[in-house]
């Protein structure tokens, strides 16, 4: 092949008049014998592929049933909305300073939050420290929904099927399966993850440990880190990826997590309740030590909520940690 | 009548998304666009609890200069609310995808009426 | 410094979650025993709770160094101690009921993720039971409803996953309109302590303002907590979703999930909004025809059923419509006979499950009636646990169901406007029930000639073979007994409960 610079190479192509990638090239002969399908095999392939192959026109039960759904979708949404908007025409105007809401509730977060918890973040004094039983079950929802994940698309090595579940794959197929689709050492990606991956991780880790003092905290920086994680994952495969982060970890990770959440307001609960003093010291407003037990708490929320999304991440992708 | 409706015509708004997001994971028949309108179902409510805490001509409830007058920031409630509401939307909407997956893996189709007429005639 | 008692409803719930979270770690046989240590733990806890609350009434206790409405609360009662025992008791019961089943359908590998959904589950029935605050009992509903679709799909064939979207589906409508309706009563009162949005509702319903949105957020709330209790026209995911599951999921399910949200709704309407609002708001009348309408076709449903287990799913359809016909009577005495037909029907359903299982066990895993025929004499006590729960559901003396059936006929009396609609739906249903059941129950008694039906699978199971089971099957048994012969005693201890309730 002769050599040519590109530019004569895109004038030739735009002209179509020679390229050098069809002028070597060859038609193969075809010797074989042309594989000749039967009329009745090919109507017995159709019907297979339909009895696979869900086709709603074919359905014919359930084309009324479509038109009827249909219809009572739009009645029922019109319907909803107008006694919806009855309803919001009476409440209560957005912005006033009188409304209901803005009540001594309001007042005593706004006045004596900062003493009281430490923390210069309003909100994340509240839903750490005055309102923490709520945060405390917000994060074992997360929890309860990555069990249920696992159960559904973790393969495991065993070899026993109670149910027949026809899932055909073990888990050593799935990562074969997986490997078509992972990019091999793409070369934008990797570079780029390169330089993002440092940047994202280390926003995360501002993020979380500045959530009593700035808007952030464990939920926001957790989900940080674990898209930093992912794309980690992305970039550079799963081999990679499990030299640090494995089963092992993200099980350690989520129960020293919330048991340590969980024992740490016990305590504090305790002691609120029963009028003793707990010795967590509120520190000075404004440093990053200081609002007591929000710091800790943070850091165990965040920690499970990245490994929380980079397991699910995981458990869809390739069925398995 | 005395109403509020164009006063608060963001409420009005994300009525009507919660309405549409509704119906679409009470009728619709594709198992996908059904988790797309409880997320479309949970943005409403959280539009219209970020609603709840404003108050005209205050800021955003982080205390800057030790000013602490109520007079001075939002209300911080709702904020938190929405912080719940997030992660449990993110939970629910993870477990129903999974639920999907194994689904199709095994009957090959998206439609719940579908997969009720084979398990019919599986006969299980 | 308050007495030791009041903290156990803090340590109750923090005990389930760090079981929880341990159980991540274990294998199957070590989660386990923890599950079953932690169910005794907080039903002893509950129970040393309920008496301590029978002497001293019932008090508050703010998690945090502030009190109400500033911090959250959890609040002890004889009616919460109460419930709470009773559903670790049951919970217990139906865990050890379903073992052997557990561990043949379950893989090894998933032992423990099944413990954890049941230490999670009752994290959240117990947090229900004792909560205060309006926003927690919807992050533990969440938590509820999470569990317990995790707790129908872990047999992860066709059926159940299927079952487990439309109880998701379901489930999630519930949520949502539960969700708005909490967001429209925090607009209207500012408050989300259960107690503070009392005082706020009455003031706002003698000044007359913001009436139309009260009563939406109301119906709302009340229709979230519905939709997910299975009341009639939302309960079409009930028997699939019981029906295929593994036994003891079955069992936590019919019997403790959806009376965790009826506790709820019993709550907000004493404690949120006021007996007496509910009742002038004619929201009740709504869920009295449902009530009736329920009960009807669901009897008539498990009629036309030719699944052992479908069949009892069906009728609890019709008992959850019993427990809503109570709290739509709108008096004291209907509340009593719905909080007595929660414990009946908890109690009576679990039985029935786990009595079917052994049933088919005994004949070849099939569910048909025709091959159950004469299944009592080959797995006696699993005979004998069908005819007793049989039995307390037509309502015959000596068992639980009579005991409510007659409250809710005197809680009809008491109510001039709906007495003649209760006495005919009550009439009608026992008619029906007695139908399906009795059919059952003399089918399986029918002697065959040939035992083993000369079919393979066809086995006798003798007692020794299941010790477990046997006895949790004779303790079901002493424990309808029980309800139905000392009535009188629980029936004051509800009374006294809903009184302290408010």
């Amino acid at each position: 092949m002769k050599k040519r610079n590109l530019f004569s190479s895109l004038l030739d192509w735009v002209w179509e008049s020679r390229s050098d990638l069809y002028e070597n090239m060859t038609i193969r002969d075809d010797d074989e014998e042309v594989n000749v399908i039967t009329k009745a095999e090919h109507k017995e392939d159709i019907e297979k592929v339909k009895e696979k192959v869900f086709d709603a026109a074919d359905r014919g039960s359930f084309r009324k049933w479509r038109f009827l759904y249909k219809i009572l979708a739009v009645v029922f949404a019109v319907f909803f909305s107008a006694v919806l908007l009855i309803t919001v025409g009476q409440l209560p105007k957005i912005g006033e300073i009188n409304n209901p809401a803005n009540n001594e509730v309001e007042k005593r977060y706004i006045e004596k939050g900062l003493e009281e918890t430490g923390a210069t973040n309003i909100v994340a004094g509240m839903i750490l420290d005055y309102r923490a039983f709520d945060t405390l079950g917000e994060s074992h929802v997360l929890f309860v929904a990555a069990i249920a994940v696992t159960i559904l698309l973790r393969l495991d090595k065993s070899e026993r099927d109670p149910e027949d579940t026809k899932i055909t794959e073990t888990i050593t197929e799935a990562e074969e399966e997986d490997k078509i689709f992972e990019p091999h050492h793409d070369a934008i990606l990797q570079k780029v993850a390169m330089l993002l991956v440092p940047i994202i991780i280390l926003f995360g880790i501002y993020v979380i440990l500045n959530g009593h003092l700035s808007p952030g905290g464990g939920f926001s920086g957790g989900a940080i880190i674990g898209a930093g994680l992912i794309l980690y994952l992305n970039a550079f495969g799963f081999e990679n990826t499990e030299r640090f982060f494995n089963e092992k970890v993200y099980k350690t990770v989520i129960f020293s997590g919330l048991a340590f959440y969980a024992l740490a307001k016990c305590y504090a609960f305790f002691c609120g309740a029963n009028g003793l003093d707990s010795h967590i010291s509120k520190g000075i407003p404004g440093h990053i030590l200081s609002a007591g037990l929000i710091l800790p708490l943070d850091i165990a929320v965040g920690c499970v909520v990245a490994c929380t999304m980079y397991a699910f991440y995981a458990m869809f992708r390739k069925g398995g940690l | 009548m005395n109403t509020n409706l164009l006063n608060n015509y963001a409420e009005a708004v994300s009525m009507i998304i919660f309405a549409i997001g509704f119906t679409n994971l009470l009728l619709h028949k594709n198992l996908i666009k059904k988790i797309i309108g409880l997320n479309i179902m949970d943005t409403a409510v959280y539009l219209f609890l970020a609603l709840k805490g404003y108050i005209k001509g205050h800021v955003a409830p982080i205390i800057i200069d030790g000013v602490v007058e109520p007079e001075a920031y939002i209300n911080p409630i709702p904020s938190g609310l929405v912080l719940t509401g997030i992660v449990v939307s993110v939970s629910v909407t993870a477990l129903m995808l999974s639920l999907t997956i194994r689904l199709y893996k095994r009957y090959h189709t998206l439609d719940l009426d579908e997969i009720s007429l084979r398990l019919k005639k599986e006969g299980l | 410094m308050r007495d030791f008692v009041q903290n156990f409803p803090l340590f109750s719930i923090i005990l389930c979650l760090v079981s929880s979270s341990a159980s991540s770690l274990l294998k199957g046989k070590a989660a386990k025993w923890v599950n079953t240590v932690l169910i005794c733990v907080v039903g002893a806890m509950s129970l040393t709770l309920t008496f301590y609350c029978l002497a001293h009434g019932s008090f508050t206790y703010t998690m945090g160094h502030v009190p109400a409405p500033w911090g959250n609360e959890v609040r002890g009662g004889v009616l919460e101690g109460a419930m709470g025992t009773f559903f670790c008791l049951i919970m217990l019961l139906s865990m050890t009921g379903g073992r052997k089943k557990l561990l043949e359908e379950v893989e090894d590998t998933k032992q423990n993720l099944y413990y954890i959904l049941v230490n999670l589950m009752l994290c959240s029935l117990i947090a229900l039971v004792y909560t205060n605050d309006l926003f927690t009992a919807y992050v533990f509903v969440e938590i509820n409803t999470i569990s317990a679709c995790g707790l129908i799909m872990i047999r992860q064939n066709g059926r159940t996953i299927e079952a487990a979207v439309r109880y998701m589906i379901m489930s999630l409508l519930g949520s949502g309109l539960f969700l708005v309706g909490i967001c429209l009563l925090y607009d209207i009162t500012g408050h989300l302590l259960m107690s503070n949005i009392k005082e706020s509702v009455q003031a706002l319903v003698e000044s007359g303002q913001y009436g139309e949105p009260l009563l939406i957020a109301i119906a709302f709330m009340m229709m979230g907590l519905a939709i997910k209790s299975a009341l009639f026209p939302f309960h079409a995911w009930l028997p699939d979703a019981y029906g295929y599951s593994t036994i003891s999921s079955a069992a936590i399910l019919s019997s403790l999930v959806s009376k965790g949200y009826i506790f709820l709704l019993i709550k907000i309407i004493y404690r949120v909004i006021g007996f007496e609002v509910v009742r002038e708001s004619l929201l009740l009348n709504v869920t009295f025809v449902f009530a009736g309408l329920g009960i009807i076709f669901g009897s008539i449903s498990a009629m036309r059923e030719d699944d052992i287990r479908r069949m009892v799913s069906f009728s609890s359809v019709a008992q959850i419509g019993y427990i809503y016909l109570g709290i739509s009577l709108g008096t004291q005495v209907g509340m009593v006979a719905a909080v007595f037909q929660i414990l009946s029907h908890a109690a009576t359903k679990s039985m029935l499950f786990i009595s079917a299982i052994g049933l088919t066990d005994a004949s070849n895993t099939s569910r048909k009636f025709k091959d159950l025929t004469g299944s009592a004499y080959r797995n006696k006590i699993a005979g004998m646990g069908f005819a007793a729960g049989a039995l307390s559901m037509v309502g015959i003396p000596l068992f639980s169901g009579f005991i409510s059936k007659l409250l809710f006929m005197q809680a009809a009396v008491a109510n001039y406007g709906k007495m003649l609609p209760t006495m005919i739906v009550l009439a009608i249903s026992t008619i029906l029930n007695a139908i399906y059941f009795m059919k059952t129950v003399v089918r399986i008694y029918s002697p065959e000639r040939d035992l083993y039906k000369g079919r393979e699978g066809f086995k006798v199971i003798h007692t020794r073979e299941q010790i477990e089971y046997t006895c949790t099957v004779i303790l079901f048994i002493a424990l309808n007994v029980a309800l139905g012969l000392c009535s009188e005693p629980i029936l004051e201890l509800i009374g006294k409960g809903l009184e302290m309730f408010a």
